[in-house]
C-alpha cells in the first residue's frame, strides 16, 4: 500500500513538472515567436506545450548526438553490465559499452528511420489519394479497390510477411513499412480530398479549364494540409512503434547499430528482478509518442474549430 | 384587446454575448420585450440581429459558445436567470417549446416522429406514453397531416419537409405549452409548401390561445402571423409597434429601408428583333443522373443583352439545366448552341475559348472561391488564364475588375475570402466571372443566401454590368421577387418540364398555367390579410389550388 | 427488408473476395523467395539429388496456379495447411493449439476493456471538458501512445517480480482450469486492455461530441430532457455506427496484433509462433498464420459494416 502511494507520489511529481516545463516552454516562445504564431500558441493546452518541448528536445539530441553523448557508438569503455556511477551514468550493456551514449545515438537511428518510412509512405499515399479524388473513374476504382485489398490484412502481420519474403535489412524495412503505411495515407488523402473536390471552387477551376497539376496544387492541396500534417504526426508515431517493435522482436535494427526497441530486449530479463534499466530506452519511445500526439490532438482540435 | 390579459414574459435589458477570437462580445446590447398570454409577436432583422439567440434566452438558454451577461428573463412569475438549471428544464418544453428551421434536421433520425412527440409528455410526466400517443394522432389531425394515424410511425428521413415542419409544431404542442418560440420556420420550405405550413401553424395557435414569438427575415409571413413586430438591427431593438402601424406606418429610417427593398426594377427592354442568333440556345435536352430523367425535353432562348429567369421549386431541374449547359452534365438527346454553333456535350471537350464565353456565378459565396486564395489570384487567375495578361497589366486588370463591382483596389486586393462580408464575397464572384470577359454568365440563386438589403446591391450591380458588357444572363431561382425585379424573360419550370414561357409581363398577367398560378399566388405579401383571403380563393377552387406544390 | 438482405450478401461477397485475393497476396510469398528454397535449406554440401527430392516435396517443381490452387484446396477441404520447413510438422497441428490460446487472450481482453471504454467514453462526453474528462483523455492519449512492451515491462515492474503477485511468464504446460487461466493471462490481458481501451473510449467520446452541436441535439435539449438522457438516447443512437466500427478494429486488433505482447509474456500464441517462424523463415507456417490473422480481420470488419448498416434507420427503413 505505502508503495503503491509512493508510486502514485512520483507519477504526480513528474506530471506536475511536465506540466511547468510546458507552461515555461510556452512563455517564452510566445515571448519569441512572431505575432501570428504567437497567437496560435496561446491556445495550446500545456500537454501540447511540453510535447512541442520535447519534439524539439528529441530533434536536438538526434541531430548533436555525436557532440552530446559522452562516448562512442559501438566503443566498448568498461566491463560488461556495469552499475551506475559517476562515470557511466546509466551503467554499460552486456558488451561493456556506455548506456547513456547508446540512448542518445539510438535518438539518430531509431527516430531518423522512422522519419524517412513516414515521408516515403506521406509521398506515395497523399500523391495517390490526390490524384484518385481529382480524376476519380477507372483510376480511383483501381487503386482503392487495391488498396481495400492492401488493408485487409493486419499491418503489423503483413510487415512481418513481407518481411519473411524479402529478407530483413533496414532498406527492406524502411520499404515495406512505408508500402503499408501509405495505404493508410492513401484512405486519409483520398477522403480529405473528395471532400474538396465537391466545392463549388474546384467546379469553378475545372470550368475555366485547369489542368490536373494546377487543380491539386493550387486548388486541393492547400486546403488539404491541415488534416494531412495532422495525419503526418500520427503516421509517424505508428510507424515508429511498429519500428521499435520490430526491433524489439529481433526483426528490425539490428545490432551494432543502437535502437530503443532492440535495448528494451537486451535487458528485459533484468525487469523482473525489479531492475528499470530495459524501461529507460521503453521510456525514450513512449516520451517521444506521447508528445507528438499531445501536438497532433492539440491541432487536430483547433482545426475541427470545436468551441466549447 | 391584449393589453388586457395578463403579461406571460418579459424581458428587460437582455444582454447577452458570445465568444468569437478568445474574446466576449456582446451580441444582444440590452432588449426589452413583454409579451401577454395568447399574444404573437414577431421577430425580425437580418443575419446578425440576435432575433434567434433572444427566442432561445426566452426560454433561459444560451447556445455553446454564448452567454446571458445581463438583465432579467420572468417568465409567469419565475425569474428565468435565477432559477435552477433542473427548474428550467422542468419548463422546457412543458411550458416554452420550440419550433427550429429545419426539421429534417432538427428531429432525431434514429427515432420515430411519435416516439419523439411522446417523449416530452412522458418526461415531464403529464401523460402516460398510450395517451402521448392518442394525443399525437389527433394533433396530426389538428396540423391537417396526411394519414395522422399511421405518419407517427415513419422515422424523419421518410417524410417530406413541409410535412416535418407541421409534425415538428405538432410536438411544441404536445404539452400544451403557454408559449412558443418559432424560429424561422417555413424559411427552408418551398413557396407553395410554406403556405400549408404558415395555414397550419397559425390554426393551431389560434385553437390552443398559445402565446409565440415568431421569428423570421421575411416581412410578408411575419405579417400574416403576428400581433405585432419588433424589429432588431445588430443586437439592438430599432422599433416594436402593432402589424397593421408597423406595415403602413414605419418610423423609423431602417424599417422604411427593409419596406422599400423589393422596389428596383429593371427597365422593360425591347423585344428582341426576330431572327436574331441567340447567344445560348437550350434545345430539346433531356438529361438525368442515372435511369432517372432531370430534365425532359426542355427548350429556350438567351439573348444578347437579356436576363432569362429560369424558377422552379426545389426538384425542379433548374440547377441541372445549368450543368447541361456549363458541360458538367452532358444531355441523352438534344444540343446546346452558342451563337448558333453547338458546343461540345461534355466541357472537357469544349476549347478555351468556348470556357471563356460562358461563365458561372455560384449561389454560396462560401464554397465558390477557394478560402487559401487572395483575391489577387481568384479574380487574375482567369484574365492570366484566358487573355494572356502577365505582372502589371495583369494586376491593373485586377484592379480594374474591383473597382468595377465597387471594391477599393488597395484595401482589398491582398485579403482572403475569409476577410470578407457575405455581399462582398458574391461581389468577387462576380468579378471572376467577369474577369473572363465572356458573353454568357448564369447566375445560381446568387442572392438566395444574402440578406434583402445585400441582394437588392448584387442586383443592381449584375444589372450595371450588363448594360456596360452586353452581357446575357441566365437568372436560376425560386424567389419570384427577385424574378419580378430583374428578369426580362422568365421560364417556369416544374418536375423537369418547362411549364411556361415567355416576356416577363406576359408572365405575371393572367390568364396562367395552373402551375404558375399556384406558384405565383403563394408568395406572401405585406397584406395582413394576404393569407385569409388566399386560402378563401383557394377554397372556392381559384389561385392555382387545382395543382400540386413541390414537396409534397 | 430484402435490400437488407441485399446489402448484407453483396457485402459477404466482397469479403470472400478480398479473402480470396489476400490468399493470393500470401501465397505468391514463397514465389518472390530469393534464390532456391530448397538448396538454400540443405546448404551447399547437399546433392542435387537430395535438393530434388525436396523440390519434389514442397512442391516447388510444380508451376506457381497448381501449387496455389493445391494450397488453398487442401486448406478449404481439410484445414491441411501444409508442413513446416522447420521441423516438418504438419503446420496444422502447431497453428490448432496456439489460435485457440489467442482467441482466449482476446476474449478476456475484450471482455474487459469493451464495457469499460463504452462506459468511460459516454461519462466523458456527458462531462465534457471537466476535470474527469481532461484526465480521462490526458490518459487515454498517453497509453495510446505508449508501445505494448513498455506498458507490459511497468506493469511487470509493478505487479510481478520482486514481491509481485502475478506471474511474468505464462506457462501453460499444465492445462489451466478457468480460474487458473485467468489469473496466469492477468498481466497480458490487462496490457492488452490498456491499449484498446484508450482508443475506444476517445472514439466514443468523439464520436458523441461530433453529434452534440447537432440541431435535434439543441431540440431535446430544449424539450427539457436531462443530460444523461440527451446522450443515451438522442446522441448515442446515432453514433453507433462509428463506435461499432471503432469496436471491431480494436477486437481484431486484439487477435491480431498482440504478437508483441505475447513475446513479452511468452504467451504461447499464434503470434509467438508467427515471430518465430519468420526468424527463420519458416514460409508455410507465416503463410498459415497470416491467413488465419487476415480471414480473422476481414470476417469482423465485415461484422461491423453490417451491424453499422443495421444501426442506421436511414437504411433500414426505405422511404
Amino acid at each position: 500500500m505505502l508503495g503503491f502511494l509512493t508510486g502514485l507520489f512520483w507519477v504526480a511529481v513528474v506530471v506536475i513538472a511536465a506540466l511547468a516545463a510546458g507552461w515555461v516552454f510556452r512563455t517564452a516562445a510566445i515571448a519569441v515567436a512572431p505575432k501570428k504564431v504567437a497567437k496560435a500558441l496561446r491556445t495550446a493546452p500545456l500537454t501540447a506545450s511540453f510535447g512541442m518541448l520535447m519534439i524539439l528536445v528529441y530533434i536536438v539530441v538526434a541531430i548533436f548526438a555525436p557532440l552530446i553523448a559522452p562516448f562512442g557508438e559501438t566503443e566498448v569503455v568498461s566491463v560488461r553490465n556495469a552499475a551506475w556511477d559517476d562515470q557511466f551514468l546509466l551503467g554499460t550493456d552486456n558488451l561493456g559499452r556506455d548506456l547513456l551514449s547508446r540512448l542518445i545515438y539510438a535518438a539518430r537511428n531509431t527516430v531518423g528511420i522512422a522519419f524517412v518510412t513516414t515521408a516515403l509512405a506521406f509521398i506515395v499515399g497523399s500523391v495517390l489519394g490526390l490524384l484518385a479524388a481529382t480524376i476519380g473513374g477507372w483510376f480511383d476504382q483501381i487503386v482503392s479497390r487495391a488498396v481495400d485489398v492492401l488493408m485487409a490484412i493486419p499491418a503489423l502481420i503483413f510487415v512481418l510477411l513481407l518481411l519473411t519474403i524479402v529478407g530483413q535489412s533496414i532498406i527492406n524495412m524502411i520499404l515495406v513499412i512505408a508500402l503499408i503505411d501509405s495505404t493508410r495515407v492513401y484512405r486519409l488523402a483520398r477522403a480529405v480530398a473528395m471532400n474538396i473536390v465537391v466545392m463549388d471552387y474546384v467546379e469553378a477551376a475545372r470550368l475555366r479549364g485547369e489542368g490536373l497539376w494546377r487543380l491539386i496544387t493550387r486548388e486541393i492541396l492547400p486546403n488539404a494540409m491541415a488534416p494531412l500534417v495532422a495525419e503526418f504526426g500520427l503516421r509517424f508515431c505508428f510507424v515508429f512503434l511498429t519500428i521499435s517493435a520490430l526491433s524489439f522482436l529481433g526483426l528490425g535494427i539490428q545490432p551494432p547499430l543502437a535502437d530503443w526497441g532492440q535495448m528494451v530486449k537486451e535487458f528485459s530479463g533484468l525487469i523482473t528482478f525489479g531492475i528499470i534499466t530495459p524501461l529507460l530506452p521503453a521510456g525514450c519511445i513512449a516520451l517521444l509518442t506521447v508528445s507528438v500526439n499531445f501536438v497532433v490532438d492539440w491541432q487536430l482540435h483547433r482545426a475541427s474549430g470545436l468551441k466549447e | 384587446m391584449n393589453e388586457n390579459r395578463d403579461v406571460l414574459l418579459t424581458i428587460r435589458d437582455l444582454r447577452i454575448e458570445g465568444r468569437s477570437d478568445e474574446q466576449w462580445n456582446e451580441i444582444v446590447k440590452g432588449v426589452d420585450l413583454t409579451l401577454h398570454k395568447g399574444e404573437v409577436l414577431g421577430l425580425i432583422g437580418e443575419s446578425g440581429a440576435g432575433k434567434s439567440t433572444i427566442g432561445l434566452a426566452a426560454m433561459g438558454f444560451a447556445r455553446d459558445g454564448c452567454r446571458i451577461s445581463g438583465g432579467t428573463i420572468d417568465f409567469d412569475g419565475i425569474d428565468l436567470r435565477k432559477a435552477s438549471e433542473a427548474k428550467r428544464r422542468n419548463l422546457r418544453g412543458k411550458r416554452i417549446a420550440y419550433v427550429a428551421q429545419s426539421a429534417a434536421a432538427s428531429f432525431n433520425p434514429a427515432h420515430r416522429l411519435i416516439d419523439q412527440y411522446a417523449e416530452g409528455p412522458v418526461q415531464h410526466g403529464v401523460m402516460s406514453r398510450g395517451e402521448a400517443n392518442r394525443d399525437a394522432t389527433e394533433l396530426y389531425r389538428r396540423m391537417q397531416l396526411p394519414n395522422p394515424d399511421e405518419i407517427g410511425f415513419r422515422y424523419p428521413h421518410q417524410v417530406s419537409g413541409g410535412q416535418l415542419q407541421r409534425a415538428m409544431t405538432a410536438m411544441a404542442m404536445s404539452c400544451r405549452p403557454d408559449l412558443i418560440i418559432f424560429d424561422e420556420p417555413t424559411t427552408a420550405l418551398d413557396v407553395t409548401t410554406q403556405i400549408e405550413v404558415l395555414s397550419a401553424i397559425r390554426d393551431i395557435v389560434e385553437q390552443f390561445d398559445t402565446a409565440a414569438i415568431y421569428i423570421t427575415h421575411d416581412l410578408a409571413v411575419v405579417a400574416q402571423m403576428a400581433d405585432k413586430i419588433k424589429v432588431l438591427l445588430k443586437g439592438e431593438e430599432v422599433e416594436e409597434a402593432d402589424t397593421r402601424t408597423m406595415l403602413n406606418a414605419p418610423t423609423q429610417d431602417y424599417t422604411k429601408s427593409l419596406w422599400a427593398v423589393r422596389s428596383h426594377t429593371r427597365p422593360e427592354q425591347p423585344p428582341v428583333a426576330p431572327g436574331t442568333t441567340p447567344v445560348v440556345a437550350v434545345r430539346n435536352v433531356t438529361a438525368g443522373y442515372g435511369t432517372l430523367d432531370v430534365l425532359k425535353n426542355i427548350s429556350f432562348d438567351i439573348h444578347a443583352r437579356r436576363t432569362v429567369a429560369v424558377v422552379g421549386e426545389s426538384g425542379s431541374g433548374k440547377s441541372t439545366t445549368a450543368r447541361v449547359i456549363t458541360g458538367l452534365l452532358p444531355p441523352r438527346e438534344g444540343e446546346v448552341l452558342f451563337n448558333g454553333t453547338a458546343l461540345p456535350p461534355d466541357y472537357r471537350n469544349r476549347s478555351k475559348e468556348q470556357l471563356r464565353q460562358a461563365q458561372m456565378i455560384y449561389q454560396m459565396a462560401d464554397t465558390a472561391l477557394n478560402p487559401k486564395q487572395r483575391l489577387r489570384e481568384l479574380i487574375g487567375r482567369p484574365a492570366q488564364m484566358y487573355l494572356g495578361l502577365r505582372g502589371k497589366a495583369l494586376n491593373e486588370r485586377v484592379r480594374e475588375l474591383l473597382r468595377l463591382i465597387e471594391l477599393e483596389p488597395d484595401d482589398f486586393i491582398d485579403r482572403l475570402p475569409s476577410e470578407l462580408s457575405g455581399g462582398q464575397k458574391q461581389r468577387i464572384g462576380i468579378a471572376r466571372a467577369l474577369a473572363a470577359e465572356p458573353q454568357f454568365i448564369i447566375c445560381d440563386e446568387v442572392t438566395s443566401a444574402l440578406d434583402q438589403l445585400v441582394a437588392e446591391g448584387i442586383l443592381k450591380l449584375l444589372d450595371k454590368l450588363q448594360d456596360e458588357f452586353d452581357l446575357a444572363y441566365m437568372f436560376i431561382t425560386h424567389d419570384l421577387a427577385t424574378v419580378k425585379s430583374i428578369a426580362d424573360e422568365v421560364v417556369v419550370m416544374k418536375e423537369g418540364i418547362v411549364v411556361e414561357q415567355g416576356p416577363k409581363s406576359e408572365m405575371f398577367q393572367p390568364p396562367h398555367d395552373p402551375y404558375t398560378e399556384l406558384l405565383l399566388s403563394s408568395v406572401p405579401e405585406m397584406d395582413p390579410d394576404w393569407l385569409d383571403k388566399l386560402l378563401e380563393e383557394r377554397a372556392a377552387g381559384g389561385a392555382g389550388a387545382s395543382v400540386e406544390g413541390a414537396g409534397n | 427488408m430484402s435490400h437488407i438482405l441485399k446489402m448484407i450478401a453483396q457485402r459477404l461477397a466482397l469479403g470472400l473476395v478480398t479473402l480470396f485475393v489476400v490468399s493470393l497476396i500470401i501465397a505468391l510469398g514463397t514465389e518472390l523467395l530469393p534464390g532456391d528454397f530448397a538448396q538454400e535449406r540443405l546448404g551447399q554440401s547437399a546433392t542435387p539429388e537430395t535438393v530434388a527430392a525436396l523440390r519434389a516435396q514442397l512442391g516447388l517443381d510444380q508451376p506457381f496456379h497448381i501449387r496455389y490452387l493445391t494450397w488453398l484446396r487442401d486448406i478449404v477441404t481439410s484445414g491441411d495447411f501444409g508442413v513446416s520447413l522447420a521441423n516438418g510438422n504438419p503446420v496444422t497441428e502447431q497453428i490448432s493449439e496456439r489460435l485457440r490460446y489467442t482467441l482466449w487472450l482476446a476474449f478476456y481482453a475484450a471482455a474487459i476493456s469493451v464495457p469499460l471504454s463504452l462506459t468511460l467514453g459516454i461519462l466523458a462526453a456527458l462531462f465534457r471538458n471537466s476535470f474527469f474528462d481532461r484526465f480521462a483523455n490526458a490518459s487515454a492519449l498517453t497509453s495510446i501512445s505508449f508501445p505494448e512492451f513498455f506498458v507490459a515491462y511497468i506493469l511487470i515492474f509493478l505487479l510481478a517480480g520482486a514481491g509481485g503477485v502475478f506471474p511474468s511468464m505464462v506457462n501453460f504446460r499444465t492445462d489451466p482450469t478457468f480460474s487458473e487461466y485467468l489469473y496466469r493471462a492477468f498481466l497480458p490481458a490487462i496490457t492488452l486492455t490498456l491499449v484498446v481501451t484508450a482508443h475506444m473510449m476517445r472514439m466514443t467520446r468523439a464520436a458523441i461530441i461530433n453529434l452534440l452541436a447537432s440541431p435535434y441535439i439543441e431540440m431535446a435539449r430544449l424539450k427539457g430532457i436531462k443530460p444523461m438522457r440527451v446522450v443515451l438516447r438522442h446522441a448515442l443512437p446515432n453514433a453507433l455506427a462509428p463506435i461499432i466500427n471503432v469496436i471491431a478494429l480494436n477486437l481484431a486488433y486484439l487477435i491480431t496484433g498482440v504478437v508483441v505482447v505475447e513475446v513479452v509474456f511468452v504467451y504461447p500464441g499464434l503470434g509467438q509462433l508467427m515471430v518465430d517462424s519468420v526468424r527463420v523463415r519458416d514460409m508455410p507456417v507465416v503463410q498459415g498464420v497470416a491467413l488465419i490473422f487476415a480471414a480473422a480481420y476481414v470476417l469482423l470488419n465485415l461484422t461491423a459494416d453490417v451491424l453499422a448498416t443495421l444501426s442506421n434507420p436511414r437504411l433500414v427503413h426505405k422511404r
